[in-house]
C-alpha cells in the first residue's frame, strides 16, 4: 500500500496509450518505484492521445504533473530527476495543475463530466471507482426513488441518446417501461462501429463501472432483469476490464441478484461483435445477439416492444448509459445547465486527422467547431489550411471552413447536412480530396452493407462504381446529376439506417465542394493531389541540385539523370506514388 | 378487432388496427407491387418496391410492413414514390441478364411486369455483374442466381414453411447470395425438394425443369385438380397444352396454401408414361390379360358374392389407400359395409 | 455427448474441442456466435466439419450457421497464419496514410489483404477502426496495437514475429 506522504504515479493504460508503448513504461516504472516504496497505477485514457504514452505524477501536496511521450527509455529520468530529485521534467510536461503548458487550452475547453474519472481511476478495481462516489447514484435510484421518479429523473435531465440520432432518452426508457411484457431486457450498444471514433472505448476501458452503474438504474426503472452489453471484438482490453469490472460489481452487490439487499435482479452479460458495422444498427444488433446473421428489420415494432427475443428491450449507447450516474449525482436540474435549448449536457469527441492534437475531448454542446478544432485541438497540422471536417462517420457528412462557427448540437448539424452521430471527428487540410474521401466512405458503407436491401445493396454499388470512375480521371457529365439522383433514391427508400445515410457523405460533399468533381469531370484535375491518374510528378530544372535522392527511391526507376545535373521523369514509367515528391529536399518535385 | 380511419390515395378507409399499409391497400383494391411480400411468411421488408408515401415520414416506408395507424395519409404512386421504384428496377437491371426472350418465367415474371409498368427499359448503371454459374446438377429445378433478386422468400418458405432450411443467404453486401451451406450442389443439402421455392420465386432463379420451352403461360390451360398421391386434399392447377400436362402451379387459395411435397410438385410425369397402365387386367391361365373396365367390374362382384355366400360376409375385407380422398374412403367402406362386413382398413395403419 | 463421439468413430477429425465448447454454451440464448468465435478460437479457422456438428447440436439448419459464418468479418473458413495482421482502414487511418502501410505490408509479407503467406505466418487483413484514431495509421498485430506508423516502421516491427 501507498503511504499518504508519497508521490502516486498514473500510467494511462488505455489501448491507444499501449499501442504508443505505454505498457512498456508501465513495466520499466514497476521495478524503479518500488525502490521508493511506490506501486504505479494503472489508468486509463486522458483523451491526449497525442502524447501517449502519459505518465502523471501527484506530488504528496497534491499537484499534478502530466508528463506526456514518456517511452520506456524515459521513464527513469521521471523517476530519477521528479520522484527523488523533487524537480518536475520540463521537456516532457504535458500538463500541470500548478504550471503552464502548452496544451492547457486542451483541457481547460473541456467540460469533463462523462471522462471526469477516466485517466483519474484503475478501471480495473471497483475501490478506485468507490472512492470517487461510484455507485452513489445506483444506490440513490434503488432506495430513495419509484420507478416513474428515475424515469422523470432522465427525462428531466434532457439526456438524448448519444449513439448518432440524439432520440431523448427518457422518452425511451418510458416506453420500455410502459411496455407489455414478462421480461425485459437492457441492451448497450458498444459496437463503435464508426471508424474514427474511439470515446465508446475510453469509457469501457477507463471507467466500465459508469456504463455498468448506468446500465443497472436503466434496469431498475424499466423492470428488467438481465442485460446484455455488445462490444465489437475489435476491443479487447475494454472487453477484459468489462469482464473484471462485472466480477466486482456482482461481488459487491451492485449487479445478480437481490441488489442492494432488494428485491431487483439484474444479470449482465457480454456479447462480442464478429465483424460488422452494420451491427451498431439497433435491430441489427439484436439479431446479433440472437445468434443470426447481423440483418436489420423494419421498425416498428421498436425494440422498447419488441426487441430481443421478442421482449420489450432498452437499448442505448455506451457515452448514454454512463451519463447517468452523472445526472443522478448532481440532479437533473444541475446536470441540464450545460448545453443547449435542445441538446443537454456534453459531448465526447473523437479528434482525428489533421489536427494537431488527436484526442478525446469532452465538451459542452453548443460549443462552435472553431473552438474544438483550433482550440482544444491546437488547429491543423504543420499549420496547413483547414479545409473540411466530417462529422458523424460514413452517415454523416463535411463541414465547410464557413461551418467553422456551426453550434455543435443535433438539430444544427443535421440541418447542415451533417449528424452528430457518434462524435467523430476527423479533419482534412488541403491535401485532401473531397471526392476521394466521398469515395472512401462509399467503399466502406458498400462493404458493410448487409445486402438486404435493394437500394442500398445494389445502390451504393452503383454510387462506388462512378466516384470511382471520377476519381480514375473517367467521369462522364452527368455523372453528379445520377449521384444525386441516386443518393436521394436511396436515402428515401433504403431499410435501415445504414442505407438511408449511406449517400450522406457524397451528398454533402457534392453540396459544399461540388466544384472538386468538376474538376475532376470536366477538367481531368484534383487540387489535392490525391486522385493519382489525374496527377504527375515533375521536376523543376532550376530547383534540381541533382541530389539523386529521388532517382534511388523511385521503386520503378522512372527518373532518370546524371549526379548533379537536372533529373527527369518519365511519365510512362511513372507509378505516382509519391515517394520523389517526399523524399526531394530542395523542394524540385511539383505536383500538377 | 378495433378499427382505424386511414386515407390512401384520397379514399377514406376503416380497416383493421393490426393491419399493414399494404393490407389495407389490398382491400381497397389499390395495387402496390411487392417483391419479397408473402402474407404467410415474416415480413421482411427487403425489396423496398412497395414503398409509399405516408405524410410526415421523412423518407418512403415500405407498406408492407409499416403498420397503419389512425389518420395515416397514405399516397402509393407520387412522383416520389415512382421514382424510387423506378431506382429500385433500375438497380435490379443493373445486374440482371436480358434474355426475357427465351425466360422460362416470361409472362409470369414481376420484374418483367413491374418493368412495363413504370416504363423502365434497362438500366442507366454499367458496372460489375455478378456471375454465378447455372446450376441444373438436381433433377426438378434450374437455379440461376444471375437472376435472383434477393428477395429472400424462398429462404423464408425454406426455413418457415418446410423446415427443412436446405437455403439461406450467404456472404453479405454486393457479395449476398441465396444458397446451401458451403455452396453444396442442392441434392447434397437438407432439401426435399418441395419445389415451394420455385413457385414464390417471382423471378427466372429458380425454375422447374419439366415443361421447360413446352408454353408460355398464356398458352396453357390451367385445370385445378386434387393431388392424387395422397389424402391430403392438395390441390394445384395442372397446365395443359395439347393434352398434355406441362407445368403445374400451386393453388395458394386451396386447403394447404399451395404447400406441395415432391411428389405432388413434381411427380407427375408418370401421367404419360409408357409403363402405365391403360386397362384393368386379368389374370387368366396365370398370365394378365387386359380387360374392359366391365369385365373387371363384373368379376370382382362374382367373387364377392362367391365368397359371401361360402363363407359369410366377415370373410371379406377391403384395405383401401392413403393415396384416395376422404370421400373416396368414405365411399368405399360404405360398399363395403353394404356388402356387410366391417373390415375395413387402410394402409396408413400398416 | 458421449454416443455423439461415437458417430464419428471412421471420421479423422477431432471433435472432442467442438463437444467442449457446446457443453460450455449449453443452454445459452443465441450461443452461435459465441460457439463459432470459439471454434476458431481453437482451430484458428472454422472448418466444416465443427460446423456441421456445431449446427447439429444446436439443432439449427447447417445453412444457417453458414449464412452466419459468412456474415461477419471476423469468420474464416480456410486456415489462416500464426500472427494475424490487421490493418486499420478506418477514416482517421485513411486521412493519415494507411493505404501507404498497406502496400508496405504488402510488399513485405509478398501477400495482397486477405491473404496468407505460404509459410503460414501471417494473415493480412484490413479491419474497420480498431479505436486508436488517435495514434493513426495504427496496425494491430494479434492483440498487440501499433500506432503512429510509417512504412519504414513496419520492417522493424515484422522482425519481431
Ligand atoms: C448503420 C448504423 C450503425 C450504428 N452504429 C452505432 C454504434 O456503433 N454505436 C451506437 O451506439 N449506435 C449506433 N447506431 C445507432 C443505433 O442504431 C441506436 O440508435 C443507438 O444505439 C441507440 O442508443 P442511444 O439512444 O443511446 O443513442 C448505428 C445506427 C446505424 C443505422
Ligand atoms: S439499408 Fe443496407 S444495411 Fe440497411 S437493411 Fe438495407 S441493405 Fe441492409
Ligand atoms: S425445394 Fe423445398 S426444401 Fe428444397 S430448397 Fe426449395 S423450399 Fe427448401
Ligand atoms: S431465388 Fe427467387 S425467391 Fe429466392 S431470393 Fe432469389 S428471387 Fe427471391
Ligand atoms: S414487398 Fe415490401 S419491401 Fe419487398
Ligand atoms: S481509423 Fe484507424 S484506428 Fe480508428
Amino acid at each position: 500500500m501507498m503511504e499518504a506522504q508519497s508521490y502516486r504515479v498514473r500510467v494511462g493504460l488505455a489501448t491507444c496509450g499501449i499501442a504508443a508503448g505505454a505498457d512498456k513504461t508501465y513495466d520499466q516504472l514497476v521495478p524503479l518505484l518500488a525502490e521508493h516504496g511506490i506501486v504505479p497505477e494503472r489508468t486509463g485514457c486522458l483523451g491526449m492521445c497525442f502524447s501517449e504514452p502519459l505518465v502523471e505524477v501527484i506530488t504528496p501536496t497534491g499537484d499534478s504533473y502530466l508528463y506526456g511521450g514518456v517511452t520506456a527509455d524515459k521513464a527513469a529520468a521521471i523517476v530519477e530527476q521528479h520522484i527523488v530529485g523533487g524537480k518536475p521534467v520540463e521537456e516532457l510536461l504535458a500538463l500541470a495543475s500548478s504550471a503552464a503548458t502548452e496544451n492547457d487550452h486542451f483541457m481547460s475547453k473541456q467540460h469533463r463530466v462523462l471522462l471526469e474519472h477516466v485517466g483519474v481511476i484503475d478501471p480495473e478495481s471497483i475501490d478506485s471507482y468507490l472512492a470517487f462516489n461510484g455507485y452513489k447514484a445506483l444506490i440513490k435510484a434503488v432506495n430513495e426513488m419509484t420507478q416513474q421518479e428515475v424515469i422523470k429523473e432522465v427525462q428531466k435531465s434532457g439526456l438524448r441518446g448519444r449513439g448518432g440520432a440524439g432520440f431523448p432518452t427518457g422518452m425511451k426508457w418510458n416506453f420500455t417501461y410502459q411496455a407489455k411484457g414478462d421480461k425485459k431486457y437492457v441492451v448497450c450498444n458498444a459496437d463503435e462501429g464508426d471508424p474514427g471514433a474511439f470515446m465508446d472505448r475510453s469509457i469501457l476501458e477507463g471507467n466500465p463501472h459508469a456504463l455498468i452503474e448506468g446500465m443497472t438504474i436503466a434496469a431498475y426503472a424499466v423492470g428488467a432483469d438481465e442485460g446484455y452489453i455488445y462490444v465489437r471484438a475489435e476491443y479487447p482490453l475494454a472487453i477484459k476490464r468489462l469482464r473484471i469490472a462485472i466480477k466486482e460489481a456482482n461481488n459487491h452487490g451492485y449487479l445478480g441478484n437481490k441488489i442492494l439487499g432488494t428485491n431487483f435482479n439484474f444479470n449482465l452479460k457480454i456479447k462480442e461483435g464478429a465483424g460488422a458495422f452494420v451491427c451498431g444498427e439497433e435491430t441489427a444488433l439484436l439479431a446479433s445477439i440472437e445468434g443470426l446473421r447481423g440483418i436489420p428489420r423494419p421498425r416498428p415494432p421498436f425494440p422498447a416492444t419488441s426487441g430481443l427475443w421478442g421482449k420489450p428491450t432498452l437499448l442505448n449507447n455506451v457515452e448514454t448509459y454512463a451519463n447517468v450516474p452523472a445526472i443522478f449525482r448532481l440532479g437533473a436540474a444541475e446536470y441540464s445547465k450545460v448545453g443547449t435549448e435542445s441538446s443537454k449536457g456534453t459531448k465526447v469527441f473523437a479528434l482525428t486527422g489533421k489536427i494537431k492534437k488527436t484526442g478525446l475531448a469532452e465538451v459542452p454542446m453548443g460549443i462552435t467547431m472553431r473552438e474544438i478544432i483550433y482550440d482544444i485541438g491546437g488547429g491543423i497540422q504543420d499549420d496547413k489550411e483547414f479545409k473540411a471536417v466530417q462529422i458523424g462517420g460514413p452517415s454523416g457528412g463535411c463541414l465547410p471552413a464557413e461551418q467553422l462557427d456551426l453550434s455543435v448540437d443535433y438539430d444544427s448539424l443535421t440541418a447542415a447536412g451533417a449528424m452528430m452521430g457518434s462524435g467523430g471527428l476527423v479533419v482534412m487540410d488541403e491535401t485532401t480530396c473531397m471526392v476521394d474521401l466521398a469515395k472512401f466512405f462509399l467503399t466502406f458503407t458498400q462493404s458493410e452493407s448487409c445486402g438486404k436491401c435493394t437500394p442500398c445493396r445494389e445502390g451504393t454499388k452503383r454510387m462506388l462504381e462512378i466516384l470511382e470512375r471520377i476519381t480514375e480521371g473517367k467521369g462522364q457529365p452527368g455523372d453528379i446529376e445520377t449521384l444525386e439522383e441516386l443518393g436521394s433514391a436511396i436515402r428515401d427508400s433504403a431499410l435501415c439506417g445504414l442505407g438511408q445515410t449511406a449517400p450522406n457523405p457524397v451528398l454533402s460533399t457534392l453540396r459544399y465542394f461540388r466544384h472538386e468533381y468538376e474538376e475532376h469531370i470536366n477538367e481531368g484535375k484534383c487540387r489535392a493531389g490525391v486522385c493519382s491518374n489525374l496527377i504527375s510528378y515533375f521536376i523543376i530544372k532550376d530547383k534540381c541540385v541533382g541530389c539523386t535522392v529521388c532517382a534511388k527511391n523511385c521503386p520503378v526507376n522512372a527518373i532518370s539523370g546524371e549526379r548533379k545535373q537536372p533529373h527527369e521523369i518519365d511519365q510512362s514509367i511513372c507509378i505516382k506514388c509519391g515517394v520523389c515528391y517526399e523524399k526531394c529536399k530542395f523542394d524540385a518535385i511539383i505536383l500538377k | 378487432m378495433s378499427k382505424v380511419n386511414i386515407t390512401i390515395n384520397g379514399l377514406a378507409l376503416q380497416v383493421d388496427a393490426n393491419m399493414t399499409v399494404l393490407e389495407a391497400a389490398q382491400s381497397a383494391g389499390i395495387d402496390i407491387p411487392t417483391f419479397c411480400h408473402d402474407p404467410e411468411l415474416t415480413k421482411a421488408g427487403a425489396c423496398r418496391m412497395c414503398v409509399v408515401e405516408v405524410a410526415g415520414a421523412r423518407n418512403l416506408p415500405a407498406a408492407c410492413t409499416t403498420p397503419v395507424a389512425e389518420g395515416m395519409v397514405v399516397e402509393t404512386e407520387t412522383e416520389r414514390v415512382q421514382k424510387a421504384r423506378k431506382t429500385i428496377l433500375e438497380l435490379i437491371w443493373a445486374d440482371h441478364p436480358h434474355d426475357c426472350l427465351t425466360c422460362e418465367k416470361t409472362g409470369s415474371c414481376k420484374l418483367q411486369d413491374y418493368s412495363y409498368r413504370y416504363d423502365v427499359k434497362g438500366s442507366p448503371y454499367q458496372g460489375e455483374v455478378r456471375e454465378i454459374p447455372f446450376d441444373d446438377t438436381n433433377p426438378f429445378f434450374f437455379r440461376d442466381l444471375n437472376k435472383c433478386i434477393l428477395c429472400g422468400k424462398c429462404v423464408r418458405k425454406c426455413h418457415e414453411i418446410n423446415g427443412a432450411g436446405a437455403i439461406d443467404f450467404m456472404n453479405r453486401g454486393f457479395g449476398t447470395k441465396v444458397t446451401t451451406a458451403f455452396d453444396d450442389p442442392i441434392e447434397e443439402s437438407s432439401c426435399v425438394f418441395c419445389g415451394m421455392c420455385v413457385d414464390i420465386c417471382p423471378v427466372g432463379a429458380l425454375t422447374p425443369k419439366q415443361g421447360l420451352n413446352q408454353g408460355r403461360p398464356w398458352e396453357v390451360d390451367k385445370v385445378l385438380t386434387t393431388c392424387p398421391y395422397c389424402g391430403s386434399g392438395c390441390t394445384f392447377y395442372l397446365h395443359v397444352r395439347n393434352d398434355k400436362i406441362v407445368g403445374i402451379t400451386p393453388n395458394f387459395a386451396g386447403p394447404m396454401k399451395g404447400h406441395l411435397c415432391v411428389k405432388g410438385r413434381f411427380g407427375w410425369d408418370f401421367v404419360d408414361s409408357p409403363d402405365r397402365l391403360q386397362t384393368p387386367l386379368i389374370k387368366k391361365d396365370g398370365e394378365f390379360v387386359e380387360a374392359t373396365w366391365d369385365e373387371a367390374l363384373e368379376l370382382i362382384a362374382t367373387k364377392f358374392k362367391e365368397v359371401g355366400a361360402q363363407y359369410g360376409a366377415d370373410a371379406i375385407a377391403g384395405l383401401s389407400s392413403a393415396r384416395t380422398t376422404n370421400e373416396e374412403n368414405y365411399l368405399f367402406q360404405k360398399l363395403l359395409r353394404s356388402l356387410g362386413t366391417n373390415n375395413v382398413d387402410h394402409c396408413a395403419r400398416l | 455427448m458421449k454416443a455423439t463421439h461415437q458417430c464419428h468413430a471412421a471420421d479423422p477429425f477431432d471433435y472432442a474441442p467442438v463437444d467442449e465448447i457446446l457443453e460450455r454454451y449449453q443452454g445459452q440464448k443465441g450461443a452461435t456466435i459465441p460457439v463459432l468465435q470459439a471454434i476458431q478460437e481453437v482451430y484458428g479457422y472454422l472448418p466444416r466439419q465443427a460446423m456441421e456438428y456445431a449446427a447439429k447440436q444446436l439443432r439449427i439448419p447447417f445453412s444457417r450457421i453458414y449464412g452466419v459464418a459468412t456474415f461477419y468479418a471476423q469468420f474464416h473458413l480456410t486456415p489462416r497464419g500464426e500472427n494475424i495482421i490487421r490493418v486499420c482502414q478506418g477514416t482517421a487511418c485513411h486521412v493519415r496514410g494507411a493505404a501507404k502501410i498497406v502496400d508496405a505490408l504488402k510488399e513485405q509479407l509478398g501477400i495482397e489483404v486477405g491473404e496468407t503467406t505460404e509459410d503460414l505466418k501471417f494473415t493480412l487483413e484490413s479491419v474497420a477502426c480498431i479505436g486508436a484514431c488517435g495514434l493513426a495509421p495504427v496496425i494491430m498485430i494479434n492483440n498487440d496495437t501499433f500506432g503512429r506508423l510509417t512504412p519504414e516502421k513496419i520492417k522493424e516491427i515484422l522482425k519481431n514475429y
